[in-house]
């Protein structure tokens, strides 16, 4: 029976502010779910904690709304447990770069095949506006009652670092261009990473709709503003890489830290960098346990009217004397 | 024939093949039908700090160590100074006779504390700080000593078998000094030989070469030394009798049971568990499709627990293996999986803390951490294996309570348990059951919750994957179906159907899994974990004399069978803790839980096990009337 867009939708109230970017990440990730047709029993939403947390408790799919900064952890546990379930984890910048940036490295380096969204405001939104890890040195948001006196930290970049086989970004009010991004970073075979720059309206006042769509940059010549986020794929950018040769990735790497480092007029979406050649964990795992993706730990039979079936004797007999 | 009971002890530098030695010395006594109880202590250090390994032998059961030694076996000074002192009078020394010149200061691993106490000891005995004035007062207490160059051996082995390479082949130092030990404790060279086949089995080069070392050796020991005063037997071997180290029994229960996914991070003493599980990932189950367990090294703790409650929540029996310093880190996760009803199993091999404390000693020091680890109020099982064996049948009892009752599960292990080598009867995973508890396989209709209300305020438990049983879970208070819920009423209901599981878990648990009776006194010891061996082996010697002490084994901790307890203590005078901890954690537990307190408390904390002479002497100057109300214990190097 076919899902329409409706079915991923729960009737649980949305508390999130008028106009916070959040809303248009779920419709995305909603709309993605519909046109790919994943059975609702067969995708599970994990969710940080902060306002993005909640993320989970309106998308009506399996939900599971984790500890702060511990998204990564309980997904991926899931997920290599039962590789048939299609996973997206979602939090935000505080909850991903901040308490939980130790996982974001790590995941990289697995590569287990899910999506990992980072709703990216700028701000700890839920402990009232704070300055995130991607907040630029020196600006001032709403309620910090003194400029932030720490570098941010690059989201695409810390991802191309550490192994991530899918780099994108998208902006929460291009719900139509998120949607697409989402769809390819689940069709992805790898862990991908979406990077959603996310107004809140609430206390960012400084990254807001009218900051991006460059509002406060008004071309001189025409009088118009200038937006600061463009499209890669407009621009004839490449993110996949090709062959399995380093010059290859050498160069799609490059490319991708490079445009990564735009920032206060330009801003890039997109596909940064995509490389389908690096295995997913699963194929690993399946390169030692052969027939764990047939019969992964989440449908291995373990007993029989109450007794264990394993069969344990060879390894008794290794210690037998 | 009269019965045997001696304590071989080998020291050496850590990385110089000690543990080596002793599982040969073990397997070669075993292989004669003997018991083995060997524990390996060692530095959080991989190369160059002292390190020794203490095997006691005996033709009866025996689940401890002794204070004292039999035959110690040193091929570096280090092993001599650090324990010639505790050396039985009868008892002998071999050790490598080039040696004798040097002086305590010559030894940097010596540390300022240990020489201190030695010098003094030495000058009240009128000896020079050197290997040969501890020899000589040795001999002077009827010590016999064997000096053995090893240097010496190695070259005339070359010279015999022509093989120059073998000249400079220190490393087998170790093969040659178990084979002169077992030649003067008189083992049959069969035995012997064997063993080192099994050690080396994976290289057969290497394990003809040191069969050829060990055979050499062990025929000087018989031909250029008198026979050492007491010869090991050989007995008829019962049959199905393991030789295992304390790790590999909860690996092979987690197998056993069907735990199919284990995550950890490493650390002392826990990581061996895992490492185990990997290395026998692929498994036969009958009648079925190979069965394999997913073995994850996480990036910390945190992530370590986080990915068995994901995993968990697809249906899978997960657990993670941890120590003190990473349980810690695990705290709040444990109360998510408490909040959410996660079945997970948290295998806590404790060490000595706080903070990294003694890295790699033993200590019972976690006891109310891990009942209290975790904001707020969630119910949890904490229960406590006392040794090996328990540790394979506890691990598939861990599981059916987490799963049963949808909770977190801690069960309690040790360093010593951990790094304990025994011999125990085959492991019988026939008399293992597997409760799933309300684990859906399936739901027919719409309309499930999660947490929808029953009589016993168990849910039936949906998993990921499944058609029909979409749930949510957060780690905020939910409603039903696991939607935040902040409602006063639905506060109610969720608390107290979670606390209720405790209850229940009290009522159903059978009363001898919870605690056992050892018997009854009017002298009760209590205690709990590996504190048991030393307790059991110290009241047959206490019987011997006439003493007769009660024990009552705490294996649930958490819910406190207070009632159980309470009935078994009623006869009962005096109440004696024994635990290895400074603060008498279960004592207080007692204390907290019975309408009497505990009467004296046996306390050992320097990460050393207790030995059974220490729980006999202690116990009997309780009974004599002679002890304060706490004893400290402090025996070991
Ligand atoms: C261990 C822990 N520390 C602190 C908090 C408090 N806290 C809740 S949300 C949050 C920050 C949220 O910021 P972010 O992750 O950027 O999410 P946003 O609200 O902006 O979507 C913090 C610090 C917590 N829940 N847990
Ligand atoms: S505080 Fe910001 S991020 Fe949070 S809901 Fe409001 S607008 Fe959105
Ligand atoms: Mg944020």
């Amino acid at each position: 029976m076919a899902s329409n867009l409706a079915d991923y939708k729960t009737e649980v109230h949305n508390d999130w502010c008028p106009g916070c970017g959040d809303f248009g990440i779920v419709s995305a990730i909603q709309m993605a779910l519909a046109e790919m047709q994943v059975p609702r029993h067969k995708a599970a939403i994990f969710s940080g904690v902060g306002c993005s947390g909640k993320t989970s408790h309106f998308i009506n799919t399996y939900g599971v709304h984790t500890l702060h900064g511990r998204v990564l952890a309980f997904s991926q546990g899931a997920k290599l447990a039962n590789p048939e379930m299609t996973i997206i984890a979602a939090g935000g910048d505080g909850d991903g770069l901040g308490i939980g940036a130790g996982h974001f490295v790590a995941a990289g380096r697995r590569n287990v095949d899910m999506t990992y969204i980072i709703f990216n405001n700028g701000v700890y939104g839920l402990t009232k506006g704070q300055a995130s890890p991607t907040l630029k040195l020196g600006l001032k948001t709403k309620s910090l009652p003194e400029p932030n006196v720490n570098q941010s930290v690059n989201p695409i970049a810390l991802a191309i670092a550490s192994g991530y086989t899918f780099v994108a970004r998208g902006y929460a009010y291009d719900v139509r261009q998120l949607k697409d991004l989402i769809i390819a970073a689940v069709k992805h075979r790898g862990l991908s990473f979406l990077d959603v720059l996310q107004p809140c309206p609430t206390y960012n006042d400084i990254n807001t709709r009218d900051w991006f769509s460059g509002l406060d940059n008004i071309d001189e010549m025409t009088n118009k503003p200038m937006p600061r986020i463009y499209k890669l794929e407009d621009t004839g950018y490449d993110p996949l890489v090709h062959i399995d040769s380093p010059e290859e990735e050498n160069e799609k790497l490059t490319q991708a830290l490079i445009k990564s480092n735009e920032w206060d007029s330009k801003i890039p979406t997109g596909i940064f960098y995509k490389n389908e050649i690096i295995a997913p964990y699963d194929e690993r795992m399946a390169g030692r346990i052969p027939n764990y993706l047939e019969n992964p730990p989440a449908y291995q039979e373990i007993s029989s009217g109450g007794k264990s079936i394993t069969n344990i004797s060879k390894m008794l007999d290794a210690l037998e004397i | 024939m009269s019965s045997i009971d001696l304590t071989w002890v080998i020291g050496g530098p850590q990385g110089g093949g000690v543990e080596t030695a002793a599982n040969i010395f073990a397997g070669a006594c075993a292989g004669c039908g003997l018991k083995i109880f060997g524990k390996r202590e060692y530095y959080s250090n991989i190369k160059g700090e002292h390190s020794y390994f203490g095997v006691r032998v005996s033709d009866k059961t025996i689940r401890s160590n002794v204070s004292g030694i039999t035959m110690l076996v040193g091929f570096d000074s280090e092993t001599i100074f650090r324990h010639v002192e505790d050396v039985f009078d009868d008892g002998a020394i071999v050790y490598e006779s080039e040696l004798t010149g040097m002086k305590m200061d010559e030894v940097h691993t010596l540390d300022a504390q240990f020489k201190e106490r030695l010098k003094k000891y030495l000058t009240s005995k009128n000896k020079p700080f050197t290997i040969q004035g501890l020899l000589d007062e040795a001999k002077e207490r009827g010590i016999t000593l064997y000096p053995v160059s090893f240097r010496e051996i190695l070259a005339n082995l070359s010279d015999e078998t022509k093989n120059p390479k073998i000249r400079g082949m220190f490393r087998m130092q170790n093969v040659l000094a178990v084979s002169v030990s077992l030649g003067l404790l008189g083992l049959p060279p069969d035995t012997l030989l064997k063993s080192v086949g099994t050690i080396f089995s994976r290289k057969a080069e290497i394990a003809e070469m040191n069969k050829v070392a060990a055979n050499y050796a062990y025929n000087l020991a018989t031909v250029k030394y008198s026979k050492f005063k007491y010869q090991l037997p050989q007995i008829p071997k019962e049959e199905h009798t393991m030789l295992v180290q304390g790790f590999q029994s909860t690996s092979l229960g987690k197998i056993a049971c069907g735990c199919r996914f284990q995550s950890y991070y490493p650390i002392t003493p826990a990581s061996d568990e895992s490492v185990f599980l990997e290395s026998n990932e692929i498994f036969e189950v009958e009648n079925n499709r190979p069965g394999s367990t997913l073995v994850v090294q996480t990036e910390d703790e945190i992530s370590a627990i986080g990915m068995i409650i994901g995993a968990s929540l697809t249906g899978t029996r997960s657990s993670t293996s941890t120590s003190g310093p990473g349980f810690s880190l695990m705290a709040e996760a444990l109360g998510w999986a408490g909040i959410n009803e996660v079945p997970i199993v948290v295998t806590l091999y404790q060490r000595s803390g706080p903070s990294t404390g003694l890295p790699t000693r033993h200590g019972q020091d976690d006891l109310l951490f891990a009942i209290h680890a975790g904001h707020g109020d969630f119910p949890r099982i904490v229960y406590a294996s006392g040794d090996t064996e328990e540790g394979f049948y506890d691990t598939a009892k861990c599981f059916n309570f987490a799963d049963v009752y949808q909770i977190p599960v801690i069960h309690m292990m040790d360093k010593f348990i951990a790094s304990t080598v025994s011999t125990v009867p085959r492991f019988d995973s026939t008399k293992i059951t597997i409760q799933r508890g309300k684990l859906l396989e399936k739901i027919e209709d719409a309309g499930y919750k999660r947490f929808t209300p029953s009589p016993d305020g168990i849910s039936p438990r949906s998993r990921l994957g499944l058609e029909n049983g979409i749930f949510w879970n957060t780690g905020d208070e939910s409603d039903q179906e696991g939607h935040i819920s902040e409602d006063p009423e639905n506060r109610i209901y969720k608390m107290d159907k979670r606390a209720h599981k405790l209850d229940l878990a009290l009522e159903q648990i059978p009363k001898e899994d919870q605690a056992i009776n050892y018997g009854i006194s009017d002298f009760c010891i209590i205690s709990w974990g590996s504190a048991k061996g030393p307790i059991l082996d110290g009241i047959d010697m206490l019987k011997k004399e006439g003493y007769k002490v009660g024990f009552i084994q705490i294996k649930m901790l958490h819910p406190f069978p207070t009632g159980y307890v309470q009935s078994l203590l009623s006869g009962v005078k005096t109440i004696i803790d024994i635990e290895a901890n400074q603060a008498g954690q279960l004592g207080s537990l007692f204390n907290e839980h019975l309408d009497r307190k505990v009467d004296y408390y046996i306390l050992k904390y320097t990460g050393r096990p207790m030995t059974c002479n220490e729980v006999f002497d202690s116990v009997k100057k309780i009974i004599d009337n002679k002890a304060e109300k706490k004893q400290v214990l402090t025996y070991g190097v």
